[in-house]
């Protein structure tokens, strides 16, 4: 996937080196611009629906480009044969999603499709914001010394999508962790927490986030299982499917990499919040390193390598 | 989780582990010990439990990967049956497996019909849900599993259900287990027996062995205290100079095994001679069905051979299994053949060796 | 090559049980295993319990290796 998109910008000539995140330099300040598409299978899970997550998302990798998300697109296509009820709940959810995180919908297109021309229902939402000033994240600037800051739980969206799939006849009290973010960076602009990396750990969990921050900034992070936030329903469902919560996608959440100075302050700020009520500390930027590496201290008091996901997490079984 | 959080103890495992290195100390030499089974293999990586012990140790993997040991002939199989438009029913690992640059993954996209299943059990509900299709269940693993197959044979039987049938890829671990100690050139000092099979086959099955080859040996579960303290207790009986069969997992394992399961499995299966992967053929070390379940045999039913297909070029999965060669010495590990890119069944199957490393950063 | 994982019965149905994992809940066959009641806990792999976990074992053997290995 990677390599076809990095295959796509180079037929583009795109001035842009960014993927779907770029920031624009203006007379008055600088404005972010993100784009995303959701092709969520099941539209619907405990706790989020494609809709809400169509919103949710986009304004959150505004945040991660440390903006305050403003205004979103919305494009819907449709196949022809869709519910109307089933529908008309979604866009009910995109509204209240926009409402709940603050930004407007100001403009949109609907497109239907034949029956099999898609999965039930497509979304594209792109969002624009402007980014707050003295804020200059990106996963290229994690230093050694960084604290590095997870805002609660993890694989909690990724394990609802799972149990929502219905495939392995589980029964899970998981609930989709899918909620805006703004306020979190808001409230550690305002308190002048200085940010250096601000990551969501969406497709591929905290796993995946930490060795992008890691290859991007070229460094070796450095992380504590047992620091690490997991509801014990998502842990009970990982261990009978035997997959690993490190990798599920989390739709609520924030990686943040702050100055060690900083940390103690920047997860007071976040506990505040009732979004990241479970901010921890939970590892730090060990050093340079050339490829970028993560490792995990395992509860066990063992030391492994917390590699780039690869493929679809398929249960293991035997 | 009750009876899994404890056996993570961080603490414990850090004393038992100071412990077996000072057994490490004292032997002085170079020790190897061979886990057969794929989840030790998966747990040690997970748990980073290599990095808890003193150099000399060589904590190597042996053919405990249902998986990776089945020879592409098998696979063949499963794959001719989805081919010859029937309903392939399998576990999550097979899904991936390359096979001449195909694997049922790729198959299923292309639109055969072919379904991961949680449980044996699921197959036949699907079975009796849809009389119009005719199921195959891919039947790969060891004592753990084939008793379930068992039990779903006989059941099908009781309920007239004529449409589901097994290819019977099933292996057992004592004939491989004697080979191992047999192989000259693997001089393994000591064994991590798997705690589930013997869940099913109980204790017994390894005194003989055992006092054929004077190798201490210990039945252990799958926890980090578990396999921590299964070391220690191997090292002990080496630096003591015994060689017996312990049984660390004395909360799941009874002496006897588990005797239902065992008689379920021998009056559905017998023994017969089979091929692994990177051992030749073994003999005693497989399954096939009993003459009177011949019905369900799929590969008589559709008429399935075991077309013998060539290993790319250059994976060293047979080497790996066998336990003579470390994924790292494989031209290919890393490089080339990674979990998003596998070669081989090693690096695709949850439970391979070389997938194991790759996710451990050895 | 046995992923199996304990889990307590909270219901027992016959051949099969309501078996929870931390409370991930799923059926599970009991056709491998004898007089399984409501609150053992039992190993299941792929769907059956393949056998019943002595709690008693469990606990002695904590205890001896915390007491063993006391520093």
């Amino acid at each position: 996937m990677h390599e076809l998109i990095g295959t796509i910008i180079g037929r583009l000539n795109s001035p842009s080196r960014g993927v779907d995140k770029a920031v624009f330099q203006t007379r008055t300040g600088r404005i972010a611009f993100t784009t995303d598409s959701f092709v969520m299978k099941p539209p619907v899970v405990n706790g989020c629906d494609i809709g809400m997550l169509s919103v949710n998302g986009t304004v959150n990798d505004l945040v991660t480009m440390g903006a305050k998300p403003e205004y979103l697109s919305l494009s819907l296509i449709i196949e022809e044969s869709l519910d109307n009820d089933f529908l008309m709940n979604i866009v009910e959810s995109v509204g209240k999603a926009a409402k709940n995180a603050g930004v407007k919908i100001v403009t949109g297109d609907v497109k239907v499709v034949e029956k099999g021309g898609c999965d039930k229902i497509f979304i594209n939402t792109s969002g624009v914001g402007r980014v707050y000033r003295g804020v200059n994240v990106s996963t290229t600037r994690a230093k050694p010394g960084d604290a590095v800051i997870l805002t609660g739980s993890i694989g909690d969206h990724g394990a609802a999508v799972l149990a929502a799939r219905g495939e392995f006849q589980l029964e899970a009290d998981v609930q989709s962790d899918c909620a805006p973010l703004t306020s979190i960076i808001e409230a550690l602009v305002r308190r002048k927490v200085p940010l250096h990396t601000l990551i969501d750990p969406t497709r591929g969990g905290l796993a995946t986030s930490l060795n992008e921050v890691a290859e991007s900034s070229r460094v070796s992070v450095e992380i504590r299982e047992e620091d690490i936030p997991v509801r014990d329903e998502v842990q009970g469902f990982c261990e009978v499917l035997g997959i690993e919560p490190l990798y599920l996608g989390c739709e609520g959440r924030l990686v943040i990499f702050v100055p060690q100075a900083y940390a103690e302050k920047a997860v007071r700020v976040l506990r505040r919040l009732k979004v990241s009520e479970d901010a921890c500390v939970i590892g730090r930027v060990v050093g340079r390193s050339r490829m970028g590496e993560v490792w995990l201290r395992t509860r066990a008091g063992g030391l492994r390598s917390l590699p780039m996901l690869h493929g679809i997490p398929l249960p293991r079984i035997c | 989780m009750r009876f899994i959080q404890e056996y993570r103890d961080g603490e414990l495992v850090r004393r038992i582990a100071g412990r077996a290195n000072e057994l490490l100390e004292r032997l002085g030499r170079r020790v190897k010990i061979m886990e057969v089974c794929g989840t030790h293999t998966m747990a040690v990586a997970r748990h980073g439990l290599k990095s808890l012990f003193k150099e000399n140790l060589d904590l190597i993997s042996g053919p405990g990967c249902p998986v990776c040991v089945t020879p592409n002939s098998g696979f063949a199989m499963v794959f001719q049956a989805a081919e010859a438009g029937k309903t392939v029913a399998t576990f999550g690992d097979m899904m991936r497996v390359p096979l001449n640059s195909r694997s049922l993954l790729t198959l299923k996209g292309e639109g055969l019909d072919i379904r991961v299943v949680y449980s044996p059990y699921d197959a036949i509900k699907m079975a009796v849900e849809e009389p119009g299709r005719e199921l195959v269940m891919a039947g790969i693993g060891f004592e753990t599993t084939s008793p379930l197959f068992a039990s779903i044979i006989l059941r099908c039987r009781e309920k007239g259900v004529r449409n589901l049938s097994l290819i019977s890829l099933f292996k057992l671990m004592p004939p491989v287990l004697n080979a191992l100690l047999e192989a000259e050139d693997l001089k393994i000092d000591g064994l991590i027996l798997p705690g589930h099979v013997s869940t099913i086959i109980g204790v017994k099955p390894y005194v003989e062995l055992v006092e054929k080859h004077r190798v201490p040996a210990v039945v252990t579960g799958f926890e980090p205290v578990d396999i921590v303290e299964s070391i220690r207790m191997v090292l002990k009986q080496l630096a003591e100079n015994r060689s017996m069969v312990e049984n660390e997992y004395a909360r799941t394992v009874r002496h006897e095994g588990n005797v239902k399961a065992i008689r379920l499995m021998q009056e559905v299966f017998k023994p017969v001679d089979s091929e692994w992967r990177g051992l030749g053929v073994i003999p005693g070390s497989g399954l096939a069905l009993r003459e009177e379940f011949r019905f369900f045999d799929a590969v008589e039913k559709h008429g399935l051979k075991p077309v013998e297909a060539a290993n790319p070029q250059g994976c060293l999965c047979g080497e790996v299994v066998r336990g003579s060669r470390k994924p790292v010495e494989c031209r290919l590990y890393r490089k080339v053949c990674r979990p998003d890119n596998p070669v081989g069944p090693c690096m695709v199957s949850s439970e391979g060796t070389c997938a194991a490393y790759y996710y451990a950063g050895l | 090559m046995c992923l199996g994982i304990p889990g307590r019965v909270e219901e027992v149905k016959g051949e099969e049980a309501v078996v929870s994992f931390g409370g991930t809940r799923r059926s599970v066959r009991l056709d491998l295993v004898e007089n399984v009641s409501v609150g053992d806990y039992v190993i299941v792999h792929a769907g059956f319990a393949i056998q019943v976990l002595d709690q008693e074992a469990a606990l002695e053997m904590l205890e001896a290796l915390r007491e063993v290995f006391k520093e």
